[in-house]
Parts: structure tokens; sequence; C-alpha cells
């Protein structure tokens, strides 16, 4: 099998030819030190620059110097959450709200600054996988100083109420961050009218190169500095710019946004015809909220099937997924977004995600929905889970 | 992670898959919970293993290692079935990822426990012969 499906979109993305082709000229002419005052390093400068602007525009953000570009997402949040931590200090509070399907670059970075006195309050995001704001608003305390809530789950896709959410926050004078990591380039995002403190992304999830991001800080708010050195990223984080990285993730972000409309048109309808397909198979279910959802997330679970297995065989057939089973996310215990949607381990060893991208084909997805019923037929024949399932 | 060929050869095309009808034992290790479940089923004769299928619920790994377990064994003598262990069965594949051998494990488990149900059907008590069958040691969960 030559055509290979790529179904993994919200792992990562490939570098679309638009963002190459804006690197090139940094990996080869334009090679300055964008600190150096004379002319090569005037060039590298300015790419930074622009690059800068082209991320504010297309984020509703006014100010470029609110953008700060660096690693990634798991930089970018370590960064907001450990950074906000410090400041709380200094205000005596001590009490941070997130939710319990965060990415692990935030719940492993909650669970550190418990190990430092912190305290961490995990919403639920109920079967639907969304947060609900009153119980958000019931959980804030007067030591909470900082709130974390993803903009959209990476594993099931659920977009969350981000702009009520920010604005109870503002309410009570706690920041907030949102990891926007798999909503920025996917769908709309307007930091300004969100009325978020902070928020990460991550330009290998919109066709960018991988190992670059950026991170908002809103004008006022002030976090100690990350890599402590040079002058880069206004003191921020230290160490010569990553030109080539920059440049490509801003091309990227602009391309992204010039197609998203016609794009998750398409996606969406797309998606939903796989989801339709999908479910008429017996015993299989959509993991978290159909309509808040992003437009190219599928996550289902098939009772009496292991998702590796789904995953090797469809690999076999020319289909790249992945799986929330525990097999998979290389832990003993099935992924934790499928357990906070409250499945039973049994069902979430069963899950597979399929996430898919502007590149996605109406062949791509005829082709699962020919491959995949087969595959989880043949796989249930042989589970002794699924004897007893349909045996009761 | 990769697969050795040997385990993506037993993945995709497994031996002796399936159930069996007549089986003179049959054993089920494993819990769904943690995501495998491995059933043997054996036919004997004359201490003979004449003919061996699986059933199994999980990885990859799960379902090769069943398959070459059931390779192992068959048309072996049931005291040759008892000293097949984990290490030999990742062996005959060419090896398994760190955090795939307890479904070698669980193989080897499998095989015991279909040769108990043996045992056990035919009034012999199996405790002796083929040991305590201990629970798998990987999946350790909370609730
Ligand atoms: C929601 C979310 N947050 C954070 C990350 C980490 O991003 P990065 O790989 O750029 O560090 C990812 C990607 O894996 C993600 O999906």
């Amino acid at each position: 099998m030559d055509h290979r499906v790529y179904a993994d979109n919200a792992a990562t993305t490939k570098l679309s030819e638009r963002a190459l082709q804006a690197m090139m000229p940094c990996l080869t002419t334009i090679f300055g030190n964008a600190s150096s005052i004379y002319t090569e390093g005037a060039a590298s400068r300015k790419i930074i620059d622009k690059a800068r602007e082209t991320f504010a525009q297309c984020l509703g953000v006014k100010n470029p110097n609110e953008i700060y570009f660096l690693s990634g997402g798991s930089e970018a949040d370590n960064f907001a959450i450990k950074g906000a931590a410090e400041l709380m200090l200094k205000k005596g509070k001590k009490h941070i709200i997130s939710t319990r399907f965060e990415h692990h670059a935030v719940l492993h970075t909650l669970e550190y600054l418990e190990k430092h006195g912190f305290e961490v309050t995990l919403l639920d995001v109920h079967e639907n996988g969304i947060v609900r704001p009153e119980e958000f608003e019931a959980a804030i305390r007067e030591d909470t100083g900082l709130a974390t809530i993803m903009f959209a789950n990476n594993e099931i896709g659920t977009i969350q109420p981000i702009k009520e959410l920010a604005s109870i926050a503002k309410k009570h004078g706690v920041l907030f961050h949102t990891d926007a990591v798999q909503a920025v380039g996917t769908i709309p995002v307007n930091i300004e009218d969100l009325g978020v403190d902070m928020l990460s992304l991550s330009a290998h999830k919109f066709h960018g190169p991988k190992g670059v991001g950026a991170i908002y800080i809103k004008k006022g708010i002030r976090l100690p500095n990350l890599i402590h050195g040079g002058a880069q990223e206004r003191g921020y984080r230290a160490g010569t710019e990553n030109i080539a990285g920059i440049a490509g993730a801003a091309e990227a972000l602009k391309e992204s946004c010039e197609v998203m409309q016609e794009r998750n048109a398409r996606l969406e309808r797309l998606r939903d015809k796989l989801i339709d397909s999908l479910l008429k198979i017996e015993r299989s279910r959509i993991n978290g909220d159909r309509i808040h959802r992003l437009p190219g997330n599928v996550n289902m679970c098939f009772e009496g099937v292991e998702g590796e297995a789904m995953l090797l065989c469809l690999d076999l057939q020319g289909v790249a997924a992945s799986s929330g089973s525990a097999c998979t996310s290389g832990s003993l215990d099935p992924s934790h977004v499928l357990l906070a949607i409250g499945l039973p381990h049994e069902i979430a060893h069963g899950s597979v995600r399929l996430t898919f991208s502007t590149e996605t084909t109406e062949e791509d997805i005829d082709h699962i929905i020919s491959v995949l019923p087969p595959i989880i037929k043949r796989l249930r024949d042989m589970s002794p889970l699924w004897e007893k399932i349909v045996n009761g | 992670m990769a697969y050795s060929e040997k385990v993506m050869d037993h993945f995709a095309n497994p031996r002796n898959v399936g159930e069996m009808e007549d089986a003179d034992g049959i054993g089920e290790v494993g819990n769904s919970k943690c995501g495998d479940i491995m059933k043997m089923y054996i036919k004997v004769r004359d201490d003979i293993i004449t003919d061996v299928s699986f059933k199994t619920f999980g990885c990859g790994a799960a379902i090769a290692t069943s398959s070459m377990a059931t390779e192992l064994v068959k048309g072996h003598s049931i005291k040759e079935a008892l000293q097949l262990t984990n290490k030999a069965v990742m062996e005959a594949l060419d090896g398994l990822p760190p955090v795939k051998v307890h479904c070698s494990v669980l193989a080897e488990q499998a095989i015991k426990a279909a040769v108990s149900d043996y045992y056990e059907k035919q009034g012999i008590d199996p405790k002796d012969i083929v040991g305590e069958i201990p629970e798998p040691i990987e999946c350790h969960l909370e609730d």
C-alpha cells in the first residue's frame, strides 16, 4: 500500500510548502545574529519583527510585543504556570484551578507546584468533555491566583467556553492562562476578544516547524524571566533566536488563517461523515461533545477491542492514527482524558483518535470507512472480552 | 517503540487463533481493566498437547505472544509446556519492547492456566504440578 492516510494531525502536522519557503532563506543567506547592529543582523531582526506582527494580526492582538517566541507548547505552558505561581507567592496566594483533562505539560507542571506548597483544584469536564463555568466560579477561593484551562482538548477535541471562563477569572482577580496549542491555526482565536491573560501555542500543530511556539502575555503582567542571559524576547527568554523556525511558524499561521473558513467547513463535513459511518458499528461511541468540537477530530471507542491493536492494523492498511489505550500511552492506565469523561477502563482501552488537516481528502475518509469496520470485526472475533460482552 | 518483524508477523497472521469447541483445558488470564485478556484452549492426548488455540483481547504484543506461545507448546508434552517461560516466548519473537514484557508473562501464565484446568477436569489437583499462577505484575490500578 503506497498511499498513506495521515490521520494524526493532533500529534503533529506536515510542514507546509509556504512555511518551508519562508524558512529557506533563514537557513541559507540570512544568517546574522538578530542582536547585531550591522546589515546582516538587521536582516534577521526584520524577520523576527515581521513574524511577531503576523502573529499579533492573526490572533487579534494589537501590540505585537505581547507575543514572545519560544520552543513550543510545553515550554509555553511551563513558563506561564510556573511564572504565575511565582507571582502568586508574592501575593500570598497558593491556589490554582485547572481541569482534569489538560495536556501533561500543564498537569505535570501543576503536580510539581503541588510538591512546592501550591494547592490545585482540577475541575470536572463531565461526559461531554466541557468545563462548566458555574463550577469554575464556585471553585475560586480567596487565595486563588491562577486558572489554566485548555482551549481545545488534544484527544477528544472539545472546545471550552474560554471567553466566559476568562471573564469569570477577571471578575475575581484571578490570572487566566489557556493552552491553545490545539486551537491556534485550527479554529478562530481572537485573544483580545477572549480576554485571556496568557495563551500558549505551538507551530507544529498548524503546519509550521517543530520546536517553535509562542506565548501571549498581556501587557502589565511581568513574569519572572524563563531563561536568564541575553536580552532576547525582552529578557524573558535569553538565547539567539531560531530565526528560520520563527519565520516558518509565522507563515504557517498566516496560511492557516487564510484557509481556515473553507477548510473547516470541509473538515466538519468529512468528520461528521466519518463519525456517522463508524457509529453504525455496534457498541461504538463518540467521545466528547459532537458540536463543540474541533473540525478535524474524531475520537471513538469500540468495545471489546484494544486500541493499539487497532492502530497496528490501521497502519498495515495505510492509516496513521492514535489511541488512548494504556498500551499506546506508555503507561499502565488508559488516557486520563478518557477517564476524565467517565469512561470505564475497559472501554477507554478501545479508543481510536483520527485527526485531520487541510491535506485530508474525501478519499482518505472513504478509505478509513472501508478499512476500519473489518479491522474491528477481525479483532472482535479473536477477543474473549467481546465474547463476554455479546454473551452478557 | 517498534516491534520486531516476527512480532508483526504473528500479530498480522496469528497462528492457532479461535475458540476450540471440544477443549480438554481452558485457561484465562489478565483482565479487561488492564487492557489484556488471554484465553488458551488445549486438547490433550497421552500427556501430549495435540492441539492448542487462543483468543486474546489486547495490544499487538499480547496477540503476538499468544500466537507464539501456542506454536511453542503445540505437539509437546504437558511437562514441556509447563517449562515454557516468558523469556522463551520473547526470544522466539526476537524480543519485545520493555513495556511489553508483561504480555509474554501473560502468555506463559495462560498456558499454565489451561493445563491447570485440564488437570482439574481430570480430577487431579493441579497445585503441585503447575504451581501458583501469580497475578500479572504490570497492572496495578488504584480504583
Ligand atoms: C494541548 C497541548 N498542549 C501542549 C502540547 C505540547 O506542545 P509541544 O509539542 O509544542 O511542546 C501539545 C502537543 O502535544 C498539546 O496538544
